[in-house]
């Protein structure tokens, strides 16, 4: 019974390709589009501008308050309900961007915070404009504070990106729901779905590690 | 949409999203308890001396931190009825949620040990302290006091991802979210409800993570 049903699984594996491929759509649009939206509402939380600071708090905290899923949900559901009909996949990517951009945004203003206030101060004395500042003076020295975690976010996206199986994006955890129902081998099944995204992760897991000890070592050098 | 917003539907619900919170409640708090032991059990084999012990803990952490936590849950909701284990479906996700976290527990746990000098340890061999007085008064508070922070964070992700078990049809706040969709269609009703209970939760959560904080820095400095 086994080897048929592992026959059947590597019958449907251009199925499981397919879901491969959406899963890295999905995941790698937001991953560009919330990684801008994640540095400009980063710059404006550590920035001097009281109201658009308050406002990003605020945006964080209610999407950091609320389950993925839930969002998920809301932006599926209620948006055609006031006039703007999504199909499964942009609303997949909204969603996920909307995430990973509050995400980013936190690890972003806690990397310019920790830049020393001296650095800012002699950039001042020199005569740099705030943008001239920001450009060349604090983003490059908060890259290093910044860079490991955010990989370790495009991790979790890649994880996240799962939930969106539930408003019927053919990701690799859909293909394997709907899988299951012909071949009901459930350990096999998700084995293999969880393989492939193993396949997805670990490689960024590493490399978020090796970033953090390359960056820690180059700041105790300075 | 907020013309047509129906707060009697939500009055009319409540009693059902009382139920629900509290669901979420107990489920969240038996996954975070067996999280927990599973954690510490998982970091002692991950930092044994034994080298079979020390592989399969970090397989283990490996392949948790690696995969998606739906997978896992359909892992275990298709998987163990096709190994011939029949368990009701809140087993099944207490299960999932318990060995997910726990996986993160492990390596939290882990950080706060390592992160104390061996020096420490020394001084108080030094100074005459038994194993467990230096666990009591030297090790234990330093790494308590250094983890309560990420401890409580994934206290917060784990009541968050507990939404993923309305998909494997556990009655929890998320599913009282779509129950309110599918027999009255107000999805808006539905899910904005869900998302203000969720924000409870974190809120408390948070006010929780910030005063214990506090109160283990004082204790340090003391």
């Amino acid at each position: 019974m086994w080897s048929f049903y592992f026959h059947e699984l590597m019958r449907s594996m251009p199925f499981f390709l397919k879901g491969v491929y959406m899963t890295v759509a999905v995941a790698g649009l937001s991953l560009i589009f919330g990684t801008i939206i994640g540095f400009i509402a980063g710059i404006l939380r550590a920035g001097r501008n009281k109201p658009a600071r308050f406002i990003v708090g605020a945006w964080v905290d209610l999407i950091r308050g609320t389950p993925f899923l839930v969002q998920v949900f809301i932006i599926f559901f209620i948006l055609p309900g006031i006039g703007i009909e999504l199909e499964a996949f942009p609303a997949a990517v909204i969603a996920l961007t909307n995430l990973t951009a509050s995400f980013i945004c936190e690890i972003v203003a806690g990397g310019i915070i920790a830049v020393p206030q001296g650095q800012r101060e002699a950039a001042t004395a020199a005569g740099l404009s705030y943008y001239q500042q920001l450009r060349f003076i604090v983003l490059p020295q908060a890259m290093r504070t910044i860079l490991p975690p955010l990989v370790g976010q495009y991790v979790l996206l890649v994880k996240d990106s799962s939930v969106v199986s539930a408003i019927g994006v053919v990701d690799i955890t859909r293909v394997g729901w709907l899988t299951v129902q012909r071949v009901p081998e459930g350990l096999m099944v998700f084995g293999l779905v969880g393989l492939l995204y193993f396949a997805i992760c670990y490689p960024l897991i590493n490399l978020s590690g090796f970033l953090e000890r390359r960056m820690t070592v180059a700041s105790t050098k300075l | 949409m907020l013309e047509t917003f129906n707060f009697r539907v939500i009055l009319e619900y409540m009693p059902l999203y009382g139920q629900c919170f509290l669901a979420t409640l107990w489920l969240s708090a038996l996954s975070l308890l067996g999280a927990i032991i599973v954690g510490i059990i998982a970091c002692a084999m991950r930092l044994s001396k034994s080298r079979a012990l020390s592989t399969i803990a970090g397989i283990y952490i490996e392949s948790i931190r690696s995969t998606p936590l739906l997978v896992q849950l359909y892992f275990f909701y298709f998987g163990l009825p096709s190994m011939g284990v029949m368990l009701p479906e809140w087993v099944t996700g207490v299960i999932a949620l318990t060995l997910n976290s726990g996986a993160y527990y492990a390596e939290i746990i882990r950080s706060g040990i390592q992160g104390i000098h061996f020096g420490q340890i020394e001084a108080g061999i030094a100074s005459g302290l038994s194993y467990f007085q230096r666990m009591r008064y030297i090790i234990l508070p330093q790494a308590l006091g250094a983890t309560i922070r990420p401890m409580l964070g994934q206290a917060i992700i784990l009541v968050k991802d507990s939404s993923l078990l309305s998909l494997i049809s556990i009655v929890e706040l998320t599913r009282a979210g779509q129950l309110l969709t599918s027999e009255r269609f107000m999805p808006a009703e539905g899910f904005l409800t869900t998302a203000a209970f969720y924000l409870v939760l974190y809120y408390m959560l948070k006010a929780f993570s910030g005063w214990a904080e506090k109160r283990l820095i004082f204790r340090e400095a003391h």
